[in-house]
């Protein structure tokens, strides 16, 4: 017999060594989560899959599932505190959705959607970042960056490279590049990697195909992002 | 440099994981982390260059940009600002002709402040390349500036400078112990391991870093995975602003505290330790090696220690400046040679821990104690306390009392037999436990020192009615947003949050609603984030506006729209360029203020 976990009352099986995430999202069930892709060694550090296991909050991307767990997923607690969790993304990095080539495409914007973001909430921090185009096809806008690691483990774990570092303390955290200029332009990052296409906001872009798709017809025009997330990362967890 | 380079990553054997001791090498020989260091050091070890900048970028005692010759911290720590800090440090500026932040024009000298250096008992203090500087004041300052303005080296510079006293003024159990080297290790062998893993067990020992986990259980866990490695960890990173203690135990204590860790690790069956000592410690550096060289001679460190077929030496492992690798699992990241912050849990370091293998972590306090118990049995330890928190705690006083200093008390004794012995008056409160730890007020201090009322690692910073509470605060927020390591979204924009939140309120820009809006941002801050320097960084808020939310409603203006911004301070950057500061190009920030003026 299997076992089983429950999530806000349904039951859920999982196999020894799968996490909470792992478990939902093979059952259907969508938890909301940017730094997290179930083809990378989970990283836990968004906290928006954050969940209430037997009374206590826990990452579902890195929690191990076990027999008999109680998990809360939307409660409307924990939907309102994801929400003002996405809302810190906003404000300390600069979003601009309207003057991004990511929009429709980008997970951040699509979370934001589907917690029913309508504001900042806090006050903006405006920080003083750069922009990389220094390489001809993959461009880095730090303005964008939410330092979910995703390019940093899809550079190691999949190109076999470490093009990608994160860098720093707290809120002065970014990303850095291996190359001794700092560029990456010096780098051996290629626009094939899958490091230059996993970023889930808009801050590192192959460059000349912003607009290929037109606004209307993006990824997130017309599905939510828990829709998306089951049809295609669900697919990818079962490879 | 090259040749510098080669040396050091050759002594330490080509070994990533000694990447924090090779930087401070290098940092304490050219004041910085060069360039050229850093592409050499990279290739020597087979690493990326982006691990190696990012260790430099995350600990404050590492630089990518040259420091002067001769680095000035001054301890940034509320028991420092409460000897006058402020004043002395603005005197120093001056006296060297520096400014805060900043590298003089020559290169000579550079002035910053850093994050507790653990002085507070003898403040204010500071650093100078790394060494303790004590009980700070003009005439010492004007000999400070003296002698770097003469280029003096620091063997040069005199003693009373960097003097350190124990000021150790109520001994107990612990610290009253006779102590025998070996004694300790005799009785665990004589008895039996498993035998003195039951005495441990008996003494009731929970973790004297604060969370107070049993000491027992622990060892029991970690020996019972099926692993051949293991290791044991004293964690000596005492960054908790107003603790001390360790720095008395490592200076007149440190041969208990290594049999403790060697009694660990026979029990444990581990063939390495650690100690990782923080870096303001660096002045106990060289007498801890005499100690660990001097127990390897007397046959209690090493190979076949006592004759008894047990093998464990220890390594002393120095930090950088970070708070955070006090946390257990970012300790363990920081031995490796990693930026520290915290691993997912679970797996617990007892299971994986150094290099993924089963690892020990208890606090410098907590093998002292486990040594004296392998010695006495657990009896000896478990008759004094209470029902849950057996033994003693040693606390670290600071503050407004006329005895700071090191007090060893049994658990269960009031705050106010404390206040009393080491002479303090007048007070409005007490800070127990550190900025994570929690704020009472003098109504309270009939509560008791202990695991089930008050639990603490041993910081004890003591207020009397002249302070301003919001003062302490502000400092408490900003040294959490200063320490926290950024990993998770809470902790990393939720304390600079909060930094900004408590500023606008302090600074009277606050308006209805502010209060409201800064205790939903820090519940917000302590239930998600990842590790307990997030969960704890909203605590001297939360607990100061349990007690004193008059205090804060009398910051706010009797407005009730809530302005986003500073208006005026946003002007800035357009009357610099407009090189104009007339009162045209100045903005009220309200209606109010407009009319008040």
């Amino acid at each position: 017999m299997s076992k089983t976990i429950t999530i806000d009352g349904k039951t859920i099986p999982f196999e020894e060594g799968q996490t909470i995430m792992d478990a939902a999202m093979a059952a259907g069930v969508y938890i909301p989560h940017l730094c997290h892709q179930p083809e990378f060694t989970p990283h836990g550090s968004c906290k928006l899959c954050t969940v209430k296991v037997n009374g206590r909050n826990c990452s579902a991307c890195t929690y191990p599932a076990m027999e008999g767990q109680d998990v809360l997923n939307e409660t409307e607690e924990l939907i309102d505190d994801r929400k003002k969790i996405t809302q810190m993304l906003f404000v300390e990095g600069n979003h601009f959705c309207p003057s991004c080539e990511k929009t429709g495409n980008c997970q951040l914007q699509a979370v934001a959607y589907h917690l029913n973001m309508l504001d900042n909430h806090f006050p903006l921090f405006y920080p003083d970042r750069e922009v990389d185009a220094s390489h001809a096809e993959v461009m880095i806008d730090h303005n964008r960056c939410i330092f979910c690691t995703l390019c940093v483990r899809a550079s190691h774990q999949k190109d076999s490279k470490d093009v990608f570092a994160i860098s720093g303390r707290g809120i002065h955290k970014h990303l850095i590049v291996n190359a001794e200029s700092g560029l990456l332009k010096d780098t051996d990052i290629d626009a094939t990697d899958q490091a230059a296409h996993i970023c889930p906001t808009g801050a590192i872009l192959i460059k000349r195909t912003g607009y290929q798709v037109p606004i209307g017809e993006r990824i997130y025009d017309h599905k939510q992002i828990d829709q998306v997330s089951l049809e295609t990362e669900h697919l990818k967890h079962g490879e | 440099m090259r040749q510098f380079i080669q040396g050091i990553a050759e002594n330490n054997h080509y070994q990533a994981t000694r990447l924090l001791q090779m930087l401070r090498q290098i940092q304490s020989r050219y004041h910085y982390i060069p360039e050229a260091a850093i592409e050499q050091l990279a290739g020597l070890l087979n690493i990326p260059r982006t691990q190696i900048i990012s260790v430099v970028e995350f600990y404050s005692f590492f630089h990518l940009s040259p420091r002067g010759q001769y680095e000035l911290l001054i301890s940034d720590s509320i028991t420092d600002h409460m000897l006058g800090k402020k004043n002395l440090l603005g005197y120093l500026a001056d006296k060297l002709a520096v400014a805060v932040g900043q590298v003089r024009e020559d290169g000579v000298v550079s002035l910053d402040n850093t994050s507790c250096t653990g002085m507070c008992d003898q403040g204010p203090a500071g650093l100078v390349n790394g060494y303790a500087l004590t009980r700070l004041d003009r005439s010492k300052i004007d000999k400070i500036a003296e002698l770097i303005n003469q280029q003096k080296p620091l063997e040069e510079w005199p003693s009373e400078l960097f003097q350190v006293d124990d000021n150790i003024l109520k001994s107990g159990l612990l610290l009253d112990q006779q102590f025998e080297q070996g004694a300790a290790l005799k009785s665990a062998l004589k008895r039996g391991i498993k035998e003195t893993l039951a005495e441990i067990d008996k003494s009731g020992l929970r973790g004297r870093g604060g969370a107070g986990f049993k000491t027992a259980m622990k060892w029991q866990f970690c020996s019972e995975e099926q692993q051949t490695e293991r290791y044991v960890v004293c964690n000596a990173d005492e960054g908790e602003p107003g603790t001390f203690k360790d720095r008395v135990l490592l200076n007149s204590y440190a041969d208990q505290v290594f049999e403790g860790m060697t009694v660990c690790a026979a029990i444990i069956g581990a063939k390495q330790g650690f100690l990782y000592l923080r870096g303001e410690y660096l002045h106990l550096y060289d007498k801890l090696q005499d100690i660990l060289e001097q127990r390897r001679r007397n046959g209690v460190l090493g190979n076949n220690i006592q004759d008894a077929g047990v093998d464990f030496d220890i390594e002393i492992c120095l930090g950088a400046g970070a708070y955070i690798c006090g946390e257990e699992s970012a300790l363990i990241e920081s031995l490796e040679g990693k930026a520290g912050i915290p691993r997912n849990r679970p797996p617990y370091p007892v299971t994986q821990g150094y290099l993924g293998k089963p690892t020990v972590v208890n606090n410098v306090e907590t093998f002292l104690a486990a040594a004296g118990i392998a010695a006495n049995g657990g009896d000896w330890f478990a008759s004094i306390g209470t029902e849950k928190s057996k033994g003693t705690k040693i606390l670290s006083i600071s503050g407004d009392c006329a005895r700071p200093g090191i007090y060893e008390y049994p658990f269960g004794m009031t705050i106010q037999v404390i206040l009393n012995d080491c002479g303090a008056d007048d007070v409005l409160g007490v800070q127990v436990g550190g900025p994570s730890g929690s704020f009472i007020s003098n109504q309270e201090f009939d509560r008791k020192l202990a695991f089930e009322d008050l639990a603490t690692g041993g910081s004890f910073i003591i207020f009397n009615s002249s302070r301003n509470i919001l003062d302490m605060v502000h400092n408490f927020t900003h040294f959490f947003a200063h320490e926290s390591c950024g990993f998770c979204t809470p902790c990393r924009v939720g304390t600079s949050l909060l930094q900004k939140q408590i500023d606008k309120i302090v600074e009277g820009h606050g308006s209805a609603g502010d209060v409201v809006a800064l205790e939903e941002l820090c519940q917000l801050v302590k239930n998600y984030s990842h590790c307990g320097l997030g969960q704890t960084a909203a605590n001297p808020i939360l607990t100061t506006l349990e007690r004193y939310p008059d205090l804060y409603q009398s910051r706010l203006k009797e407005i009730s729209y809530e302005p986003g911004f500073d208006l005026d301070g946003a002007l800035e950057t357009a009357r610099r360029m407009a090189n104009r500061d007339d009162a045209g190009a100045h903005l009220a920030q309200t209606q109010m203020e407009s009319e008040h003026e």
